[in-house]
């Protein structure tokens, strides 16, 4: 999807770069990368750094960055919703029609707003004011702080084979942020392969009751 | 003894040290590699930044002879967490909350600079005078 985005609006001095919140590295993003035929820049993070720079709590979200180097449009939701939760078959993996449909109108709409950027920067109403992109910005307490060096020291211990002494680690850095769904997921990876997608992931899904899982990206200003 | 520092975006540097509960202390010649900050007479500076040490408290900072630095003492002094794991000897210094705040609310992009599937590192100030897409996915 963000190839043929990538594609369309390159003329017009928009660049797309994805980065991959992925402690697996290469060894686990190479079959997505290669099947992307990307000609913009997949980066891989596999310490999660960008994920604290720019408030990212769960995957794909976007940010918006302007010719200056200035936000215009903080971290957020992108081009997905919470449908899965409502119209995904969850033994067969199948979307529903109407799930299908609620996906698309919500892709349509982000993709719709990028275009529109692109072709008038500032001029765009999805082109956030200072005022407004500081309101959107992500919400940053003392416990964040501490998850991040929590997750940063379990990474690293995991990363060296030390999977056991770095459990304590990662089960911190979840109790401390436990909005980040990437922290959550990830560190369910890097215990045991394919818990991130579980019984375990479903069930912190359904105990979200009425919040969202994607909070929707509030593209009227 | 040898410990593993952590600290904030810096890759893991190892370093001769020593540590005692909640101290750490790290030989003045090692701190600007393994951290950025170094010993001035003004106190612990970064860059233009420098951080006056406590006079009352100084003995909890720096020690001579050699001179070594207590790191998660200087970390505490500017907010930042602090978490080690001793069986390891690995200390993680992170970044604090305000700072954070403050670097958000700037609404400057912070830079980066990551690998490619192919290794070769880019920065997002490579792509200053673009408009930027930044999107994140993972294989989780």
């Amino acid at each position: 999807m963000w190839q043929a985005l990538h594609e369309e609006l390159a003329g017009q001095g928009f660049t797309c770069i994805a980065i991959a919140l992925d402690s697996g590295g290469p060894a686990k993003t190479e079959q997505w990368i290669r099947a992307a035929k990307p000609t913009y820049p997949c980066l891989i993070d596999e310490r999660h750094l960008t994920a604290e720079l720019y408030g990212i709590v769960n995957v794909p979200m976007g940010v918006w960055i302007d010719e200056t180097g200035r936000i215009v449009r903080p971290a957020e939701t992108a081009a997905t919703s919470d449908a899965f939760r409502r119209h995904l078959d969850r033994t067969t993996k199948q979307m529903s029609a109407q799930g299908l449909a609620e996906r698309e109108r919500v892709r349509a709409a982000y993709l719709g707003a990028l275009r529109d950027w692109a072709a008038r920067g500032p001029a765009s109403a999805y082109a956030l004011s200072e005022e407004q992109a500081r309101q959107r910005l992500p919400v940053l307490h003392e416990e964040h702080a501490r998850a991040a060096a929590s997750f940063r020291l379990g990474q690293y211990l995991s990363s060296r084979g030390h999977g056991q002494a770095a459990a304590p680690f990662l089960a911190d850095a979840r109790r401390l942020h436990p909005e980040s769904w990437s922290y959550r997921r990830q560190t369910w990876e890097l215990e045991e392969p394919g818990k991130a997608g579980s019984a375990e992931f479903w069930a912190a899904v359904d105990a979200l009751g009425d919040r969202p899982y994607y909070p929707p990206a509030r593209l009227s200003p | 003894m040898s410990v593993t520092i952590l600290y904030q975006e810096r890759l893991p540097y190892v370093a001769a040290a020593e540590a005692s509960g909640e101290d750490l202390w790290v030989a003045a010649g090692e701190l600007p590699v393994a951290t950025g900050w170094e010993l001035r007479p003004q106190g612990a500076c970064r860059g233009d930044v420098c951080v006056p040490l406590p006079r009352d408290r100084e003995g909890n900072f720096v020690r001579e002879h050699p001179v070594r630095v207590n790191l998660p003492a200087l970390a505490r002094l500017l907010g930042q967490p602090v978490i080690h794991e001793d069986a390891h000897g690995v200390w993680s210094f992170g970044e604090s909350a305000a700072a954070r705040r403050g670097d958000m609310q700037s609404l400057r992009a912070p830079d980066f600079t990551l690998p490619d599937l192919g290794g070769r590192a880019h920065s997002l100030s490579d792509y200053r005078g673009r408009k930027v897409f930044l999107v994140f996915w993972a294989s989780w």
